[in-house]
């Protein structure tokens, strides 16, 4: 179930604010040899972006968060469902139009030592994108991953240079330089911090705060740390076990969480000032996540909810995705809001 | 006073490569006492593991403990014989790694590696082994660890087999753990199951732990005392309230400003750390972090600073002192951002280009 956005549109040529729409969409890999068995890695999301904002999107590993991503930047088919990105459905394109569409999405990934083609050149890397798309003339061309680099804070001279020769933070710049070639309007980071060293880390989150001021770009922020997802995001998301169970404005979803899982999930993560840690005790939840093969009936998380009324509802009823708690939240808990 | 376990006094661990000489660690002294939970904090290269390493006599090739001394109840690692050495290991420390796979034999099963933990430094008889096994695995909380114990690493998850791992560090009952990175490869809320634990097995059996991590919330939630490490060396130590409270090297400050906190709303900008760690066969002169640091004076280029006292029990490697910092200059450290005119000199053709194409 998708709330209509609540603000009218304030003028008739202005765009849609939803920028991305996600409708009932399934992911299910096969597995070979187990007739009929699948891992069920997203079973049945909706969501939608807005325009300009950053959304950031948790949950622990194995919860679909990525494949997610994929589907959204149609790197990978769906199974079912809907994914209408500025009014057009990319689930049902091919060929030109789906390279085209691609353009204003780009993404950037973890492994900047596994992203970065190690045999080519960072000016080559950089302006690959716009080779592909015919963008500019060749000095045009060499001109713009100047600028890039620039932008990025590098220095416009490291072109000839491989990515052997820069470190791991420098490297997410030329990914970042890379995305940002072909002027996308939605840029997908996929744990784009997660594996830098904390100083470093902060110079990556600034930049990609300046670069979404300046670009007015929207971002799909995945990442399994929350305290970087807080500060980067508008509106979080929480994905448990290939479904999505809690949306929220970034404070709400912290001061207010309706349901019991991102409840636990926040209060998993130790803070950095231990006079708060003393008094904290963090909601320990039992075993980890089960397998999405086989999960389990109703409510997901009821095998591990520490609220869930079993055997009853929660274990025998899916509980829909909708409004609780703030104003703008939704939650997927038959008994939102409880502790 | 607290009885003192581990001692380490001037210790320098070189590795010695084609390319020079790279002071890993390079005059580290630190104390752990009895029953303690000290944290040792820093960023990748900063020589944190390989001080640990070097307590266990376990640097890898080409690296050499070059001098120094480790006590450890007053005798000295660094002059221990193997036999000696091996004891020392097996019995007195032990030491969790980040990654349980790849720490765990993939061949055997769980239970048989537990126990040979114990049977190799023969402190237990093979029967007695066998039956602290199972106590183990459920003092680490495995359930139903009379099964699990005959299972194979692959079948535990990797919240499970960092629960096997340091049930097998607990196994001859050491009096120091070393946990290098426990929990960094796990989801945080297996993350949050195994912080207990540690707590708890600290309350229970009095082990002192060492904590090596970059995470400075694990340090606030797990440790008593804290070592803040750069290039090679102590920067900063003090209690963990006092260090997180009023840090004093810019260092520390920086680390602690660069992570934002999951129970605060955006107020400011993330402090970044300009640059990079040094390279540690070629350290600058003076103050290892002052091409770094924000609030450089002329002295730190070209004289090293000494730890001194800058509180109860607190010990800083800084000439300026961050309660010595106007608030004017914190503001202007906050301060990073791209180059607007970049931007300006992007946005302008790519309009232009965007119209052609169409969408």
């Amino acid at each position: 179930m998708m709330q209509a956005p609540e603000k009218a549109p304030l003028t008739t040529v202005a765009a849609d604010p939803i920028i991305l729409r996600v409708q009932d969409v399934y992911k299910h890999f096969p597995i070979a040899g187990f007739g009929g068995l699948a891992v069920r890695a997203v079973d049945g999301v909706d969501l939608e972006i807005r325009r300009g904002e950053a959304l950031g999107l948790v949950g622990e590993s194995g919860c679909g968060k990525s494949t997610l991503a994929r589907l959204i930047t149609a790197l990978l088919p769906v199974t079912r469902g809907k994914i209408i990105f500025e009014g057009q459905e990319i689930t049902k394109m091919r060929g030109g139009r789906l390279r085209r569409m691609r353009r204003k999405m780009q993404m950037i990934f973890q492994d900047p030592f596994a992203s970065l083609d190690p045999r080519m050149t960072v000016g080559d890397i950089i302006q690959e994108p716009l080779d592909n798309y015919g963008i500019g003339s060749g000095k045009a061309r060499q001109r713009r991953v100047q600028e890039l680099l620039r932008l990025v804070g590098l220095n416009p001279n490291f072109t000839n240079r491989y990515p052997h020769e820069f470190s791991g933070g420098q490297r997410q710049r030329i990914g970042i330089a890379r995305a940002l070639a072909v002027n996308p309007s939605f840029i997908v980071c996929d744990e784009a911090v997660s594996a830098l060293d904390v100083s470093i880390q902060a110079q990556i989150i600034n930049l990609l705060q300046d670069l979404q001021r300046e670009f007015n770009l929207t971002y799909l922020f995945i990442a399994h740390d929350l305290a970087v997802v807080r500060h980067l995001s508008d509106r979080i998301a929480v994905m448990y076990l290939g479904k999505i169970v809690e949306t929220a404005g970034r404070n709400d979803i912290y001061d207010h969480p309706q349901h019991p899982y991102t409840r636990a999930l926040l209060s998993s993560i130790p803070v950095p000032d231990p006079v708060v840690e003393r008094t904290r005790a963090p909601i320990l939840l039992k075993g980890e996540i089960p397998s999405p093969v086989n999960p389990p009936s109703g409510c997901r998380f009821h095998t591990r909810c520490p609220i869930a009324r079993v055997p009853g509802i929660c274990s025998e009823q899916e509980p829909p995705l909708e409004p609780h708690g703030q104003r703008d939240q939704l939650a997927a808990c038959h008994f939102a809001g409880e502790k | 006073m607290a009885q003192t376990l581990l001692q380490v006094e001037d210790l320098h661990t070189q590795f010695f490569t084609s390319r020079g000489v790279v002071r890993a660690v390079d005059g580290v002294s630190l104390h752990i006492d009895v029953g303690e939970t000290l944290g040792v904090v820093g960023e990748s290269g900063c020589g944190k593991t390989i001080t640990a390493l070097s307590i266990l006599r376990l640097v890898p090739d080409p690296g050499k403990i070059v001098s120094g001394r480790i006590l450890f109840r007053g005798n000295d690692v660094v002059k221990m014989d193997d036999d000696e050495i091996r004891d020392f290991r097996g019995n007195d420390v032990a030491m969790i790694f980040q990654d349980p796979m790849t720490s765990l034999n993939p061949v055997t099963r769980i239970g048989s590696q537990i126990e040979e933990a114990m049977t190799a430094h023969k402190r237990f008889t093979p029967e007695q082994a066998k039956s602290r096994v199972i106590e183990l695995l459920t003092r680490v909380r495995v359930p139903s660890a009379e099964t699990r114990a005959k299972d194979y690493p692959h079948q535990f998850s990797g919240g499970m087999r960092q629960r096997a791992m340091i049930a097998m560090g607990l196994a001859n009952e050491p009096s120091l753990l070393i946990a290098d990175e426990p929990t960094t490869a796990l989801d945080v809320t297996v993350q949050a199951q195994i912080i207990q634990l540690m707590k708890q097995l600290n309350r229970e059996l009095g082990t002192a732990m060492m904590l090596i991590t970059h995470n400075m919330a694990l340090v606030a939630s797990l440790c008593q005392r804290v070592v803040v490490m750069y290039a090679g060396r102590v920067v900063e130590e003090g209690p963990v309230e006092q260090i997180f409270k009023s840090p004093q090297h810019p260092y520390t400050w920086s680390l602690l400003r660069s992570v934002p906190r999951v129970d605060e709303a955006r107020k400011d900008r993330l402090v970044s750390i300009k640059g990079l760690p040094p390279d540690l066969s070629n350290p600058p002169p003076g103050c290892k972090f002052h091409p770094r640091c924000p609030f450089v004076i002329d002295r730190c280029r070209v004289e090293e600073p000494p730890l001194g006292e800058v509180g109860p029990d607190q010990v800083a490697r800084c000439w300026v002192l961050m309660r010595n910092v106007s608030e004017g200059d914190v503001a202007t450290a906050k301060q990073s951002s791209i180059s607007v005119a970049a931007a300006e000199n992007l946005k302008a053709p790519v309009a232009d280009i965007g119209t052609k194409s169409g969408s």
